[in-house]
């Protein structure tokens, strides 16, 4: 059968305007061309309205109370010592982060090795360094550090061979990085762990049926495909680091918190605003480590997804785009069938 | 192909006249024998148990230090183990700890709720409270709440900018102990509301569907249905939760409340007898959290019944308990 | 299918021997005795725990025996024959082993994060002390065999599932093995890919390589085997040419998988 133009379509009988009905009268616009309403959620812009009543107020209030001291507030924020406050904070969680990823790549190793021996003092290392709080374990070195006054190295129960003066070594930057590496070691034992076991057994399997030696195997096949669980993981790690380091104010050293707390007891009256100076970097800290997180996760999930999650910026071009394409079919009006 | 028969191997007998003979017996070669009878030894791995004795020494060097030192005074340590006050300091950690988990559930469910609404506006504030609370340090937090009793010396409700209808002073309510059930109560909440979250989330929408083309309503398909099956993925990761915040309640001693850690504290500030007095809390909260953990390693258990991972429940409840770090910022 | 007249003189190049394995209380392979010769192609037949990919993964060591051996080349396999006991072999030795036994498994398990032309120069340079820019001809020449020449650059991930296990077969030749085990190769594939990848393993059997099979590919047990192995509950029940075995096989079981799979 030979394809002709098909006849102009008519209208379906529902559609076609009434029989009968003079020139005068105005047809019902037929059912297809009728403009669709979508349903109205009183409910919902109630709730909406409560909420929005409640921060207006909360916003109010923290915008003119005279106790915030915004003035103060501005003052403080690039003052040189809470500066210095923040280079300790970036220091210690720096020193720490890298420290406490290498103690977890040992413990991680020591948790997968045969040797029963090993499995269980890095098995009991981790269950000590979760259990404890880090500001207890905090406090317990700076004290102790304070009564030791000598490490020695030597055979057990016997004679000592190697001496250190104690107090030498012990500033309170060591002591800070030492009693937060020891913690994040633990945390980040079972992030690596977590990462090796995700690769797929298969792939051990294809690496040992090749002949491919134990040490070739582990760092060219296992090892890029684990970091791409550990990785973001430990970036996330690091967002805790950055808010542990403000217990090391009670190590008297001063990282970030420590200064402002040192600040507002010389200026009692500037606690407040000195605390939101605080908050402030605290939050633009993390906030650049999240940044970096999304940018990261998003490099390694390109082994394993199709299409990447829009970055930030894409998605803002999107919805600008999608807001357009809205305005230039409401302008042009109904579709044409 | 025909072979010789070798010496103990059963000749070929069929079954019935008509079928083949069973596989003819392969050629057997005189060391066969031996090979066959031959023991199996395991590998022995010298290299790894020299180590392994090295580490052995390290440690028994370790113990014997720690047993030894006078500095850490195990008798002083015992006896102060179950001293009245660590007792009721160690009563309001575990009180301080159950309160801010519950209430803070209680607003995270809220929170989660304004997390996934249709509604912009809900999911921008919510989304900017979990960031707010997410990036500052309880600590931080925890000392801007007990200040707040300077800053708002009454609280009042009431039109915006206009007539207050109930006013509170605050400096009765914002004690050192409210301010800490405040501050970690909003900790927990935004930790929390993303981990309930994530459950809701990992119900199949599915399951919503099919309830709807049911005929029930909202919230009824929210309790009934998403929520019991969100809980597997909840309360695994709820468990770290809790035993993050047991530990996270230690701060509280920097605004005094007297919870373990600031009860031994106080001890060490008159008699000087700092380490031992550390290690009581130190061993406490040993204790604490290994025995949240073992609950934890059942409950989870109970919730990792329906996927089978080959290795065993035991390994696929540890492997689930270690694989949530929540980070609290105080570990 | 080859008339191949075995002289008592030649020795199979896998020899297997009274193999037997457990996994826990379950006993998977129950006294197999098996020989394969030098440019043969065995198929394992068999109902699914019949114990045949265990049997396979012995060969290369990937599963520890419980009693018996497996020899390959005159070498015994993962043991060392000594006073009399079997002395497990470190890992450096195994590893050695496994150089010259290929394997191509269900899953492709290409490594995803390395290119095809990557995923077949590893092990060469690795393993075998070749150059990269060798080991790289070399690779360019095994993809064209396998009909895959110019895909170097590609990653497994865009390439469709008969495309990855044919890049799997290339990386498995790379090594230059004396025996390609095929542990179920076309079982994870779209029925319309299965075709690409048989056609390169007749390709692969009629130059001469000695090849055992895990398949249900009936087709291709009859077109290109030289020996069929029956195996059920752990041990072998029937074996010999596929004419004779698939024709008229003699076991009850035998009879009655074959009749449910054709």
């Amino acid at each position: 059968m030979s394809e002709r133009s098909l006849p102009a379509p008519t209208l379906p009988v529902a559609d076609r305007p009434p029989v009968g009905v003079g020139a005068g009268a105005t047809a019902p616009a037929p059912l297809s061309r009728q403009r669709v309403i979508p349903l109205r959620h009183p409910g919902r812009w109630i709730a909406t309205a409560v909420v929005l009543v409640l921060v207006a107020q909360l916003a109010h209030g923290l915008v003119t109370n005279p106790f915030y001291q915004w003035d103060r507030f501005q003052y403080w924020f690039a003052r040189p010592a809470i500066l210095q406050g923040l280079v300790v904070t970036l220091e210690v969680t720096a020193l720490s982060a890298v420290l406490g990823l290498a103690g977890g790549i040992l413990l991680a190793l020591a948790r997968q090795s045969k040797n029963p021996i090993l499995r269980a003092v890095s098995w009991t290392y981790i269950w000590l360094f979760r259990s404890v709080p880090l500001i207890v374990v905090l406090l317990i070195l700076y004290n102790f550090s304070a009564l030791y006054k000598t490490l020695s190295l030597g055979v057990p129960f016997g004679p000592g061979f190697v001496h250190f003066n104690e107090s030498a070594l012990a500033t309170d930057l060591v002591v800070a990085t030492v009693g937060l590496s020891l913690n994040e070691a633990a945390y980040a034992a079972e992030v690596v762990r977590a990462g090796i076991l995700s690769v797929d057994q298969g792939q051990h399997e294809a690496a040992a049926a090749l002949g491919l030696p134990k040490g070739y195997q582990f760092r060219r096949i296992v090892l890029p495909q684990a970091l791409r669980a550990i990785v973001p993981a430990y970036v996330n790690q690091l967002i805790g680091l950055i808010k542990g380091t403000s217990l090391v104010f009670y190590v008297s050293l001063l990282d970030l918190f420590g200064e402002v707390q040192n600040m507002g007891s010389t200026y009692p009256t500037d606690v407040v605003p000195l605390l939101l100076v605080a908050t402030g970097w605290y939050v633009v800290l993390t906030s650049v480590v999240s940044v970096v997180q999304f940018y990261v996760e998003r490099h390694y999930a390109r082994g394993a997804l199709r299409t990447l999650p829009s970055t930030p910026l894409q998605k803002l071009r999107a919805g600008v785009r999608g807001l357009r394409e809205r305005a230039d079919r409401t302008h042009l009006g109904t579709v044409k069938a | 192909m025909s072979s010789p028969v070798a010496a103990g191997h059963p000749p070929a007998a069929p079954s019935s006249p008509s079928a083949p003979p069973f596989p003819p017996a392969l050629h057997e070669r005189p060391e066969d024998e031996q090979l066959l009878a031959a023991k199996l030894v395991p590998l022995r791995r010298p290299g790894q148990w020299a180590s392994a004795l090295v580490l052995v020494v390290l440690l028994a060097m370790l113990v014997h230090t720690l047993l030894t030192n006078r500095r850490f005074q195990w008798d002083v340590v015992g006896s102060y183990f179950l001293n009245g006050s660590i007792v009721d300091g160690l009563k309001l950690t575990l009180w301080l700890t159950a309160a801010v988990m519950a209430s803070g559930y209680l607003l995270a469910v809220g929170v989660a709720a304004m997390r996934l609404s249709g509604n912009p506006v809900l999911r921008s504030l919510s989304f900017g409270f979990v960031w707010l609370v997410r990036s500052v340090p309880p600590l931080v937090q925890l000392l801007f709440w007990y200040e707040l009793a300077s800053l708002y010396p009454q609280l009042s409700l009431g039109i915006p900018f206009g007539h207050e209808f109930v006013t509170v002073r605050t400096a009765h309510l914002f004690s050192g102990i409210l301010a800490a059930f405040v501050g970690l109560t909003l900790d927990v909440a935004a930790f929390a509301s993303e981990i309930v979250r994530g459950g809701i989330l990992s119900v199949e929408h599915g399951q919503t569907e099919a309830a709807e083309a049911l005929g029930l309503g909202k919230v009824r398909i929210f309790r009934r249905i998403v929520l019991p099956q969100a809980m597997p993925a909840i309360v695994p990761a709820s468990g770290n939760l809790l035993i993050g915040m047991l530990k996270a309640t230690s701060i509280v001693s920097v605004i005094a409340v007297q919870d373990l850690l600031y009860s031994s504290q106080l001890i060490y500030n008159q008699n000087y007898l700092i380490i031992p007095l550390l290690l009581v809390a130190t061993l406490w909260y040993i204790i604490l959290t290994t025995l949240l953990s073992i609950g934890q390693f059942f409950v989870e258990r109970h919730y990792a019944r329906g996927s089978n991972r080959g290795g065993g429940s035991a390994r696929t409840g540890f492997w689930q308990l270690f694989r949530g770090n929540v980070p609290l910022g105080l570990s | 299918m080859s008339e191949q007249i075995h002289d008592e003189s030649t020795r199979p190049l896998v020899r297997i021997r009274g193999l037997r394995k457990s996994f826990g209380a379950n006993l998977v392979l129950d006294g197999v005795d098996l020989d394969v010769h030098e440019g043969e192609v065995t198929v394992l037949l068999g109902p699914s725990g019949s114990g045949k990919s265990t049997l396979l993964r012995s060969i290369n060591h990937l599963e520890k025996p419980d009693a018996g051996f497996v020899e390959v080349g005159g070498e015994i396999i993962g043991f060392r024959h000594q006073g009399g006991s079997l002395h497990e072999l470190g890992h450096r030795a195994i590893t050695r082993q496994r150089a010259r036994v290929g394997m191509v498994f269900q899953q492709f398990n290409l490594f995803p994060h390395l290119t095809v032309l990557e995923n077949l120069t590893e092990a060469p340079v690795a393993v075998r002390g070749l150059s990269r820019k060798s080991a790289a001809l070399q690779a360019k020449a095994l993809l064209e065999r396998v009909g895959l020449g110019g895909r170097e650059d590609a990653y497994p991930r865009q390439l469709s599932g008969g495309q990855q296990q044919r890049v799997a077969i290339a990386r498995a030749l790379a090594v230059e093995p004396q025996l390609l085990l095929f542990d179920e190769p076309t079982s994870a594939l779209d029925p319309e890919l299965v075709g690409e990848v048989l056609a390169v393993m007749k390709d692969l059997a009629l130059s001469g390589m000695t090849m055992i099979v895990v398949t249900h590919e009936i087709g291709f047990a009859r077109e290109v085997a030289d020996s069929v192995v029956f195996l059920d509950g752990g041990r072998v029940i029937e074996s010999g040419p596929p004419a004779d075995v698939l024709a008229n096989p003699g076991h009850e079981r035998a009879r009655s998988f074959l009749s449910a799979v054709l």
